[in-house]
């Protein structure tokens, strides 16, 4: 079971306990959030990499040939 | 040191925790500084994540982080406070975090900064500059520490509360 652990800087006193059902279900909750957010994140990057691959073949240069007509 | 830098509190794990809190800080200081050096039970590298007062709203922040032979990357991303070492890395490193909170009592938005680096003995490694705003005028008498992926951190990463006066 997960613990959460808690340090009260006015009596020094440290407590350490378990995290509650509520607790649990939200870090699960989170944890789904954070992986879901990685993974779109991850398609983004692959869907404007293709688009930027597809349109440097349909005019015929390379990569340091645009950055050349950008720069 | 100067008598304006003051341990508050510190912290070894004895064992593996989910959440550190660090509550009841002193409104006596006038900025506060977090000192971590961690380690998680996850195979990959996840951020750590900072939370004031309990509140987990209103952060924002821009990051610019390094890879060794990883992509680096940069962009836009709330309550990041390191990237915590994995079980995939060399046995024993712990990170090396520190976090600065300056007027944490002010009546203003709080800002921090964070620089964060993983010790790995390979050619992945990540190392950290991050730039946060907590958009919330309260005084910061709490700050909890936690774990993207639902990872906890393990015995031996330790955490060192600091106070820092300007006189």
């Amino acid at each position: 079971m997960p613990t959460k652990l808690i340090i009260n800087c006015e009596t020094g006193e440290q407590t350490e306990v378990e995290l509650t059902a509520e607790e649990i279900a939200q870090r699960e909750a989170d944890a789904k959030a954070y992986e879901a957010e990685v993974k779109a994140k991850k398609v983004e990057a692959a869907i404007k990499a293709t688009a930027k691959a597809e349109l440097l073949d349909k005019l015929g240069i390379t990569v340091e040939e645009a950055a050349l007509l950008v720069g | 040191m100067a008598n304006t830098y003051t341990l508050i509190e510190a912290k070894s794990l004895g064992s593996t925790t989910a959440t550190i809190t660090f509550s009841a800080i002193p409104q006596t200081y006038t900025d506060l500084k977090l000192v971590n050096s961690t380690r998680c039970d996850l195979v990959n590298s996840v951020a750590v994540r900072i939370a004031f007062n309990s509140n987990t709203s209103n952060f924002t922040g821009i990051y610019l982080q390094g890879a060794g032979s990883g992509t680096p990357s940069s962009g836009t991303d709330g309550r990041r406070a390191g990237v915590s070492i994995p079980t995939s890395y060399t046995s024993n490193t712990f990170t090396n975090d520190e976090i600065y909170i300056p007027n944490y009592t002010s009546a203003n938005f709080k800002s921090y900064s964070l620089d964060s680096t993983q010790e790995n003995n390979a050619t992945l490694s990540y190392i950290e500059l991050y730039a946060g705003l907590w958009s919330d005028t309260a005084a910061i008498s709490s700050i909890t520490l936690t774990l993207d992926s639902a990872g906890s951190f393990v015995a031996n990463s330790t955490f060192y509360l600091y106070g820092i006066s300007k006189t």
